[in-house]
């Protein structure tokens, strides 16, 4: 990156939050207290929802913070609140665990880098933003009239995501709603 | 004028590496949630980023999916976290062994 590409903004926005991100995904990864971790993860969420705006991808990023730094972060808050692990002292892995799991993300990090060092092409360069019918990509028209061309696959799959959605919906009832008459009913 | 694509990737990694090893270190389930998300995000961003740097719609697409798909799991594994915390008093993930597993 020369210091042209730095001073860009693109380069500021990416600086900033990749900083953020990792420090924030560091924190997730060390904090002990639970609450503390999905907060830094709250700011991890926000970190990439800025480097989705970075590369153009406006309507993600504010799907980024409304759905996850916003619905499923106050769902992780509430069952951390539900079920009162605050302070729950978790023991935490044995020393050896540790060790081999902190190696072994150590060399799958190395090894993914060093096949973007070997394999990657440095010189590919951000293009002109990308167009779909006369809309940005990114906007909300342009990721709607992608997702919604009849003639794309995406149309298909997004139908099915409201039968997967309906499917967790009642899943999550099952699991988590109380059983009265189970006891009688199908004992 | 412009980040090169390769500094998304490895932001990508080292964001998913971090995610590997929360979900291997951490014995308590809800922060394993919390790093398979940190995983998940880590893969939309590459996603997004290749999606910006070929041109192609595509990318945002199987974001938005991956984000639907993560809501899911998300729900139906608190639940399963509330419905084995009814039973046991005990959510940690090495006394949690009733599957013999």
């Amino acid at each position: 990156m020369t210091l042209q590409s730095i001073l860009s903004g693109q380069g500021l926005m990416f600086l900033f939050f990749a900083a953020a991100a990792i420090a924030s995904g560091l924190l997730v990864v060390i904090l002990q207290n639970p609450l503390r971790a999905a907060l830094s993860l709250v700011i991890n969420l926000f970190s990439v929802a800025g480097l989705y705006l970075s590369l153009n991808a406006y309507f993600l990023a504010t799907v980024q913070v409304i759905v996850y730094a916003g619905a499923i972060m106050v769902l992780f808050l509430f069952v951390i609140m539900l079920l009162n692990m605050g302070q729950a002292n978790m023991h935490t892995s044995y020393r050896g665990v540790r060790t081999v799991a902190a190696f072994a993300s150590a060399i799958g990090l190395g090894g993914l880098m060093s096949a973007v060092a070997i394999k990657g092409q440095a010189a590919v360069m951000l293009p002109a933003e990308t167009m779909v019918s006369g809309s940005t990509a990114g906007s909300v028209e342009g990721v709607g009239k992608v997702l919604y061309n009849p003639s794309l696959p995406w149309l298909f799959a997004f139908e099915w995501t409201s039968f997967l959605l309906l499917v967790a919906v009642i899943g999550a009832v099952v699991l988590a709603g109380k059983r009265q008459q189970s006891s009688e009913g199908k004992a | 004028m412009s980040v090169p694509l390769n500094y998304y990737i490895v932001l990508s990694m080292v964001l998913f590496a971090l995610g590997i090893a929360g979900v291997t270190t951490r014995r308590n389930p809800i922060l394993i949630f919390m790093s398979i998300e940190l995983m998940l995000n880590a893969v939309n961003l590459s996603l997004i980023a290749f999606g910006r740097y070929l041109g192609d719609a595509g990318g945002q697409m199987l974001t938005i999916f991956v984000m639907a798909v993560a809501a899911a799991e998300v729900s139906v594994g608190l639940g399963i976290l509330i419905a084995i915390f009814r039973t046991k008093d005990n959510v940690d993930v090495d006394v949690l062994n009733g599957l013999k597993g």
